[in-house]
């Protein structure tokens, strides 16, 4: 084609500007789906839990789950995610952070390559598989060895107390860890690569050590970007359904332990949708999504005004 | 939006089946196993007519019959009468098959337990917590009875062989009744919630000292042992098809067929079962269909009940069978 092009005289047509307008229109078009989209989700979850919002007000938010009476709260579940998620997180953000350091300022090649696709394996392994790995080799390993021994060292701790089943807060944590792990360090690796190799030079070349560097030169930087992987991880965390349902023991009590089973929004609509035979308990389900979708909006706003307040603006143009 | 999905897939096995009338239903997971077998076996009978049926669960069955959508719906539990209101028409409550919730444990050298209502709501309530508590060895003289835990296995996913077990719970526990109540999930005062049959037999099996209830089949494939439970005529019966058949033949079964079958008086009758429903129109829609579903509904009570035994499914005794003949000569085409 090209070359049959380039031997027939090229006669280029007139500028036309109808093909630029028609390209606009489709690529607008294209963006206000996610909007419509997004409303759309939104709306519909409105609609399904009408009958709920109407019988339960706002009490809806501090009352616990009883369908066996009838009354529904999502108190136990909004306690479960938001427990389960921040303490994924803050097992996952070092132990990323390190891992995503060491691959772009300390790994030589050779190691670095076999374990960047390691890593993005990790991601795609599919959340049932870590879920059944979870019920049937780590909680048992964890429930016989970790936890016995958190126990014994800090069981002074309120949340550390109680009866150990295995499944619970804590185990659900782990998984998550492990689930958010490839996401913030594919994330958290990329914005250290984008760190000029200028900055590193010149940090050598006032004397710094390695760690000076990747301090002054590194982090200084990237601090927005890696706030941003971590609201990533956050964001898969708060919703992450099958692997947590698998491990956490779907209790609906309230418990200031962390042995203690619980339950989050998100399994709990997994788990109930379908059985759910009257109006009133399948439109508390939907509330239970409205909330779900309402956390995570919430939480995605707090991040953007938080990564506003921590990165000066010298920061901003540079990530 | 996705029962419009489930439609359109629905349509599209339509179109590939040419000449073969298709009859949609939904609902119901427990006695899928039985019904997948009956659809398979009646395509041999009647080859002109095909059955698609989606285990989607019991609310997703009721809904999308009163929405019209599927040609018959299932059900774990009979429909509320709230549920019935909402109906453009009138619905039969076909039973079809009984089975029993077995209430199963991890005890070392798996001993054959004897428990009776009050006691097994006490261990479900949180309150009975050991193993050799005296109420349990007074009901199990000569088993040696460890100084253990006892750890309370449930189902975390609504499910219908949850609502059997609460279901007896509440019908010998005032308590339960008052504080925990019927549903098909409900707040458990105690223990930890796994999904599906097969979660819960997992969580027993990894687990010394725990206690749950799973569909009988699941704790039979399994090998784990199961307990004698005292009936209401004071008998410690074990589940099994002729234990809940013989619980069928003495529940009261109203004439519109929504019944509850716990704790059944019979003197041979296990405590623990429920039957499960097929969900009809009387007046059908659609001449052809209405015609060949009323066939495959005469061919399930007559030849297909043979086969519930070998899936551990109790079948209908034969005086509600032919009560159940009757109502189905009823249905309008």
């Amino acid at each position: 084609m090209m070359a049959a092009a380039a031997k027939a005289k090229i006669v280029l047509p007139p500028p036309s500007k109808a093909g630029d307008a028609a390209f606009r229109l489709l690529t607008c078009g294209m963006a206000l789906m996610v909007f419509v989209l997004a409303a759309l989700v939104g709306w519909e979850l409105f609609q399904g839990s009408k009958l709920s919002l109407q019988r339960f007000g706002w009490s809806f938010l501090i009352h616990d789950w009883d369908p066996g009476n009838g009354n529904f709260g999502a108190l136990p579940f909004i306690c479960g995610t938001f427990v389960s998620s921040v303490l994924g997180l803050m097992i996952a953000l070092p132990l990323s952070v390190a891992t995503a350091i060491y691959l772009t300022e300390l790994a030589p090649a050779w190691v670095r390559r076999p374990v960047v696709a390691l890593v993005e394996m990790l991601a795609a392994i599919p959340s049932v598989i870590l879920g059944l790995w979870g019920i049937y080799v780590l909680v048992p390993w964890l429930r016989d060895h970790p936890y016995p021994l958190l126990q014994k060292l800090i069981g002074w701790l309120p949340v550390f107390r109680g009866h150990i089943y295995g499944q619970c807060i804590l185990s659900a944590a782990v998984i998550i860890a492990i689930m958010i792990v490839p996401i913030i360090t594919s994330m958290a690796r990329e914005v250290f690569r984008a760190v000029p190799d200028s900055q590193r030079e010149a940090a050598f070349a006032l004397g710094a050590t390695r760690w000076e560097v990747t301090r002054l030169a590194v982090f200084k930087g990237s601090a927005r970007g890696m706030f941003g992987a971590a609201m990533l991880g956050l964001g898969r965390a708060l919703g992450e359904t099958m692997a947590v349902t698998m491990v956490i023991g779907n209790s609906t009590d309230l418990s200031a332990s962390l042995f203690a089973p619980g339950s989050t929004l998100a399994s709990a609509i997994a788990n109930q949708f379908s059985e759910a035979v009257d109006d009133t308990y399948r439109s508390a389900l939907f509330e239970l999504g409205l909330v779900l979708l309402l956390v995570t909006i919430v939480t995605n706003i707090l991040a953007h005004l938080l990564i506003g307040a921590v990165s000066a603006p010298k920061d901003a143009s540079r990530v | 939006m996705w029962v419009s999905f489930a439609a359109a897939v629905a349509l599209a096995g339509a179109g590939r089946a040419g000449a073969q009338l298709l009859i949609n239903g939904a609902g119901a997971t427990f006695p899928y196993p039985i019904y997948s077998k009956w659809f398979d076996e009646y395509s041999k009978v009647d080859p002109s007519v095909r059955f698609n049926y989606q285990s989607i669960g019991s609310g997703g069955g009721q809904k999308q019959l009163l929405e019209g959508t599927i040609d018959f719906g299932a059900s774990d539990g009979p429909m509320s009468d709230q549920n019935l209101a909402k109906a453009p028409g009138k619905i039969l409550h076909v039973p079809t098959v009984a089975g029993a919730d077995a209430v199963t444990y991890n005890l070392p050298g798996a001993p054959r337990l004897r428990l009776d209502g009050p006691s097994i709501a006490d261990i479900f309530l949180g309150r009975l917590t050991k193993w050799n508590d005296p109420r349990l060895t007074a009901l199990n003289p000569g088993v040696a009875l460890p100084d253990a835990d006892i750890l309370v296995a449930h189902r975390a996913d609504g499910s219908g062989t949850t609502y059997i077990f609460v279901d007896y719970l509440s019908s010998v526990s005032r308590e339960w009744a008052q504080k925990v109540g019927r549903g098909t999930a409900v707040k458990w005062p105690a223990g930890l919630g796994a999904k599906g049959n097969e979660g819960v037999t997992g969580l027993i099996k990894q687990t010394p000292g725990a206690i749950g209830y799973v569909e009988l089949v699941y704790a039979i494939q399994n090998q784990l042992p199961y307990a004698s439970v005292e009936n209401a005529a004071g008998n410690f019966i074990a589940p099994s098809v002729a234990s809940v058949t013989a619980a069928l033949a003495a529940a009261a079964i109203p004439d519109d067929f929504r019944f509850s079958m716990v704790n059944s008086p019979g003197p041979a009758a296990y405590p623990i079962a429920g039957a499960t429903w097929l969900l009809v129109y009387q007046q059908q829609r659609d001449a052809e269909k209405g015609r060949k579903i009323v066939e495959f509904l005469k061919w399930v009570l007559q030849e297909g009940e043979h086969n519930a035994p070998q899936l551990e499914y109790a079948p209908l005794p034969p005086d509600l069978s032919k009560r159940v003949l009757a109502e189905i000569g009823g249905i309008r085409y």
